[in-house]
């Protein structure tokens, strides 16, 4: 690490209890950003001579508040405003502070925070997009390049989501029960499309989309150190975890796919398993199961296994089922279905998904999932009907590449076509 | 004697590691823990998973009952220990010293004498 490293990691890990405090004195995203900027300007400026101070967050809130005062005085100064209440309701804040910047109280600020950026009228990908600039604090370009937008586009991106925001207002009273769980849900909504967004784009432009899943681990484990009790949110955490430990592991030299059951389980992260089956023991140990939960506890169940043989299938196939009673979908049920292939075989798992066929058949992975069942069956060209209908819906070379392997090993090992088939007359 | 040396960090910054910054504090502690390994006087060296997969377990008022989290929520969190064989508290202060300037980042490190031992039978 350089020597400025150091002061980089620490406004960095500061930022979402900084920014989170700055905006309860603000009330504006624009003038807290603005505050935390000139703040890390002049830690920037002071802390290689002066060393870190003891608390560098609250050092940051300290200056940047002041600095927002100062700028705040000035601009009424030259715009003419009223500017007494405006400074008067900052004087009454500012008794608070000291014992505002004793730990616990931070919470609801970093949440409020987080929330803001959760908002559920903000379409995904502007969740996203402000989660990263306004508590990340990756840089404009930055986020551009893990979207695939020029920087303009993504500036204009950000600024829409801003106004949205500033509309819906913000909410600043302390939250109570109710609030706090609902915001609660609603951030771990967003951390999950941050990780989705990184998964989803991880044989993107190198490195960046991994940059996003670190960046979602961090923000749920910055989520759970705020709410240590919660069980959801430990479920988030491990699932994201388990996930991430098999980057390495997801693709090919080649860069295609690799199945979960195909892959080399030594490049799987093993201390990020071992910190996601801590959490998932911990989790369970408070009997209120939820959708991370479950989804954590078989991606679990899939760490746990050394070997793809060693998998238990029949407790996935259970998590599938009561992820299907809290969270009934299509997607969840064609899940289950591979587990109940590796259970009682291909052709009860094609029965299964043979009825969501209407509502998947804009989804790669139904007609990936299909055309494999089909080659277990020895139905080959039915089977490459169904690999020719997802390669035509992959949305990214890995999985194109997935999909021309398969249908290169049916064009090579072409299989005996039971005698029964009716298979692809004329073809 | 044998010192325990506690590591003591802000674990929302360690987590803040990158992945390579990461790699290379662990490289440049290492070449710390070769040197004392090689003169015999390391024992087990431990690094912990974050405090978010810790859980508590508190007896109090004839029950037990277990929290979520480790013991007290403070500014700092124990991230890892060593166990060293050293002549005296400066030796041992050394070898922290020698840690302390191969992490770059803040953070402590506490030095404490044992006053058991048993060294168990788990591999590594």
């Amino acid at each position: 690490m350089t020597d400025t490293a150091w002061i980089d990691l620490a406004l960095v890990s500061a930022r979402p209890q900084a920014m989170g405090a700055l905006l309860r004195y603000f009330r504006s995203l624009d003038l807290a950003e603005e505050a935390f900027q000139e703040a890390c300007i002049r830690a920037l400026k002071n802390w290689p001579r002066t060393g870190p101070p003891r608390d560098p967050a609250a050092w940051l809130i300290f200056v940047g508040r002041n600095s927002g005062i100062d700028r705040v005085r000035r601009q009424s100064r030259e715009t003419a405003l009223p500017p007494e209440e405006l400074l008067s309701d900052l004087g009454d804040r500012e008794s608070e502070l000291a014992d505002r910047l004793d730990g616990a109280h931070y919470r609801d600020d970093i949440l409020r925070l987080l929330f803001v950026c959760s908002n559920p009228a903000l379409p995904a990908t502007q969740q996203i997009a402000l989660a990263l600039r306004i508590v990340s604090g990756l840089s404009v370009r930055q986020i551009a390049r893990a979207f695939l937008v020029g920087e303009a586009a993504m500036e204009q991106r950000i600024t829409r989501a801003k106004a949205r925001v500033a509309a819906a207002g913000i909410p600043f009273e302390t939250p109570d029960a109710a609030d706090r769980a609902e915001r609660l849900a609603a951030v771990a909504t967003m951390i999950y499309l941050v990780f989705n967004e990184g998964y989803s784009a991880m044989n993107g432009p190198e490195g960046v989309s991994a940059d996003l899943c670190d960046e979602a681990i961090r923000l749920s484990r910055l989520l759970l150190r705020l709410f240590p009790a919660e069980p959801e949110i430990m479920g988030l955490a491990a699932l994201l975890l388990l996930q991430h430990s098999r980057a390495r592991a997801r693709f090919d030299a080649a860069g295609a796919v690799v199945l979960l059951e195909d892959q080399d389980r030594q490049l799987w992260n093993r201390p990020m398993i071992t910190e996601a089956l801590a959490m998932i023991d911990k989790a369970m140990r408070h009997r209120r199961p939820g959708p991370y939960q479950i989804q954590a506890a078989i991606a679990a169940l899939h760490a746990r296994a050394s070997r793809p043989e060693e998998t238990d299938w029949e407790e996935i196939d259970l998590l599938y089922q009561a992820l299907e009673r809290l969270q009934p979908s299509p997607v969840v049920t064609l899940n289950r279905a591979v587990a109940v292939s590796k259970r009682e075989g291909p052709e009860a798992a094609l029965a299964m998904i043979e009825p969501l066929g209407e509502r998947l058949s804009g989804y790669f992975y139904y007609h990936g999932l299909r055309g494999g069942l089909l080659k277990q069956l020895g139905l080959a060209c039915e089977a490459r009907k169904a690999f020719n209908q997802a390669i035509a819906l992959a949305t990214n070379a890995a999985e194109a590449a997935y999909i021309r392997t398969q249908l290169d090993h049916l064009a090579a090992a072409p299989m005996p076509e039971p005698s029964f088939s009716s298979d692809c007359p004329g073809a | 004697m044998l010192y325990a040396v506690l590591c003591y960090n802000d674990e929302s910054v360690t987590s803040s590691w990158s992945k390579e910054e990461d790699d290379r504090v662990m490289r440049d502690l290492s070449v710390v823990q070769r040197k004392y390994a090689e003169s015999g006087k390391l024992g087990p060296v431990a690094r912990l998973v974050p405090t978010t997969a810790a859980a508590t377990l508190r007896h109090s008022a004839g029950e037990t009952i277990v929290i979520d989290g480790p013991f007290a929520e403070t500014k700092e969190q124990l991230l890892g220990f060593y166990l060293i064989d050293c002549a005296s508290l400066d030796e041992a202060l050394d070898f922290a010293r020698d840690l302390s300037n191969a992490n770059p980042s803040t953070g402590s490190y506490e030095v404490r004498p044992l006053a058991l031992y048993k060294p168990g039978e788990l591999p590594s």
